[in-house]
């Protein structure tokens, strides 16, 4: 097999990551400024914890991947 | 399943549902600029057709299987589920599952080494191989022509979503996606169109999970949402059961028996469609060998198996949770002053019930990737049958194979553009869309019938092939307008005056089919076989199947498909 045929995975890995450093920093500025209309269960801060969790999936994706 | 409950040609020109903030469209932008960029990298490894169409046939069952099931899941089969969940309740899971897994269990396990055996490029080339040069064209043509069809009605489908959901404007969502998809795949052919489908299954899941999860959290569970369905709905019970109110075609919300569901559904259309329809099965002839191949669809049938976690649950929690009342497409239209909300707008007004800025932006990114997906599966399986099926017995024999790569990227892109113009057809002629959603599933259960025969019944000939290729589709077709003509004719079709449209496509599905079987086997009985050595490859008892015997239990696609259909049976009772 082709070594680039998993560079898929070290790509998803940079989306991934690329995501979660926006959502997570959207997501801790709504957290100290809240919006006017927030959104249900917004006390969650799901954006923080989703960014988060995207973030680490990029990055492990990108870790595991990168030398492929 | 391909198909669409329900046209959204409907949806009324009313404000839009969603309003993006500045990391939202960020989120956007970078996805579209991402995509164009893996076509480019790929592009260098996309020179010979071997390349080009078949991936050069090195994809890891991994990225098979999640391409196979990603190029299926589009936008609309998004949106459309969602919405037949929130419509007709919990039965819209049986689209998921037993609409989908055996089937799937069954391609792995049964017909892959076949085709993959035979080295075929695609399902008419494999019929060509079997039945000869007149079913593989019959095939290639009807196939070619509905696949371009549904990807413009798709996508001019998908740019009203977009104009409802995010106040896009239509012509900018059509031509800006289409052109992005035609970029990439041009770009890579196949290859491209897997790296892209495998990166948008990620964005689909991770874009779509926070709302189930969040919807269920705020409901009480599994068991607080079902108290407020039968809170909210008349015959709420009837929501939250799969099998027990199919008894009868009066007691569930869709108008349907459990002969439709089981025969119909899960023995023919699903069957036809994830074994021959040469959009998905392309993916998983990719694999870079027989085992990643058997166990491709293994692997999509367990994500597919978990797909009504993201679909299904959100219509229900809809049901559920939402403070409006959701209407039929028809009713909106009717009372466009009202301000009233569609069937097929339950998953939006759930992403912006719980999703903030970024999160918004990740939600309505994974509907895009889901449209970009099921339109690139359409265009490259398009590519390859129009230039290896079509073009290359029918117009042109002897070429060169840098010839054929640069009739792939051409026809990529002219796909695309008939596409855009089947789109502004559609436009101006809304029940277009109902017209070519019929025509294509009158050919996947005959195909079905035909193909099936082929690979395990040696003594069926060229001629009956064909005779009853034909004959399937004619009687489907017939059916069809039968009931349209004469709307009685639906006892005969459907076994019921009381069945609803789904019931009628199941049972004709079902006769279709039947009729095919019938008509290969007559012929073929009254024609001469074909020698044993022109079945070698092609036909159970005179292929060579590589055993599986030394690989370990657990690298066995048997093993997992075992597996994997336990898992659907105590799904199944769970939720009776």
């Amino acid at each position: 097999m082709k070594q680039h045929v998993n560079r898929i995975w070290f790509l998803i890995g940079v989306l991934l990551a690329i995501y979660g450093v926006l959502i997570l920093a959207a997501g801790i500025y709504n957290w100290f400024a809240p919006a006017a209309h927030p959104v249900q269960l917004a006390g969650l801060h799901s954006g923080v914890w989703w960014g988060g969790l995207l973030l680490a999936l990029g990055l492990f994706y990108i870790g595991r991947y990168r030398r492929v | 399943m391909g198909s669409l409950p329900g046209t959204f040609a409907a949806i009324p020109l009313a404000a839009s549902l969603i309003a993006l903030g500045p990391v939202d469209l960020a989120i956007i932008v970078i996805y579209f600029l991402f995509v164009i960029g893996i076509g480019v990298y790929l592009k260098r490894f996309a020179n010979t057709g071997h390349d080009f169409f078949m991936a050069g046939r090195e994809m890891t069952a991994w990225i098979a299987g999640l391409s196979f099931i990603s190029a299926n899941l589009g936008a609309l089969e998004l949106l459309g589920w969602a919405g037949s969940a929130y419509q007709y309740g919990l039965l819209a899971v049986h689209w998921y599952w037993i609409g989908a897994i055996p089937a799937m269990l069954f391609l792995g396990v049964v017909m892959m080494p076949f085709y993959y055996v035979c080295k075929t490029h695609s399902v008419p080339g494999y019929l060509e191989l079997r039945y000869g040069p007149h079913t593989r064209s019959l095939a290639a043509i009807c196939f070619a022509a509905m696949t371009i069809l549904m990807s413009g009605v798709n996508m001019f489908a998908m740019a009203i979503v977009m104009q409802v959901v995010l106040g896009w404007n239509l012509h900018l969502s059509i031509w800006v996606s289409s052109l992005t998809v035609a970029l990439y795949v041009g770009f890579g052919g196949l290859l491209s169109a897997i790296f892209n489908e495998v990166l948008q299954f990620m964005l689909i899941w991770l874009g779509a999970l926070l709302v189930p999860i969040l919807g269920l959290y705020q409901a009480g569970g599994w068991s607080g949402m079902v108290r407020r369905i039968e809170h909210n709905v008349a015959h709420g019970a009837t929501y939250v059961h799969a099998w027990s109110t199919l008894g009868h075609f009066s007691t569930n919300p869709m108008g349907i028996n459990w002969i439709g569901i089981v025969f119909g559904l899960g023995a023919i259309l699903s069957m036809g469609y994830w074994t021959t329809d040469f959009l998905v099965v392309q993916r998983v002839m990719a694999a870079k060998d027989l085992r990643s191949a058997k166990m491709a669809p293994v692997i999509g049938a367990a994500f597919k198996m978990f797909v009504p976690f993201i679909v299904i649950l959100p219509g229900l929690l809809g049901l559920a949770l939402l403070p409006m009342k959701l209407y039929p497409q028809t009713y909106v239209q009717a009372h466009a002053s009202a301000d009233l909300f569609s069937y097929n707008d339950v998953l939006p007004l759930m992403l912006v019930r719980y999703c903030g800025p970024g999160l918004l932006g990740l939600g309505v990114t994974a509907l895009i990737a889901g449209f970009m997906s099921g339109m690139a599966g359409n265009i490259s399986a398009f590519a390859t049958v129009w230039t290896y099926d079509i073009y290359r017995p029918l117009i042109r024999a002897q070429a060169s194979d840098s010839h054929y790569v640069a009739m792939g990227r051409w026809c990529t892109v002219l796909g695309v553009l008939i596409s855009i113009a089947t789109a502004y057809v559609a436009m101006h002629f809304q029940s277009i869309m109902d017209y070519v959603q019929a025509l294509f599933s009158f050919f996947i259960a005959p195909l079905f019938g035909t193909v099936v025969l082929g690979m395990l019944w040696k003594r069926a000939t060229r001629a009956g092939g064909f005779w009853g290729l034909l004959a399937g589709t004619t009687s489907s077709i017939a059916m069809y307008l039968w009931v349209k003509f004469d709307p009685a004719a639906l006892k005969y079709i459907a076994l019921s005056p009381q069945a609803k449209p789904m019931a009628e496509d199941m049972f004709r599905a079902l006769w279709c089919f039947l009729i095919g079987v019938a008509v290969t086997v007559l012929v073929s009985l009254a024609t001469r076989p074909a020698a044993a050595v022109q079945l070698q490859g092609l036909v159970w008892g005179h292929t060579e199947i590589p055993s599986e015997r030394g690989y370990p239990l657990l690298h066995r696609p048997i093993f997992w498909a075992a597996l994997i259909f336990a898992g659907l049976v105590v799904l199944n009772i769970i939720f009776w």
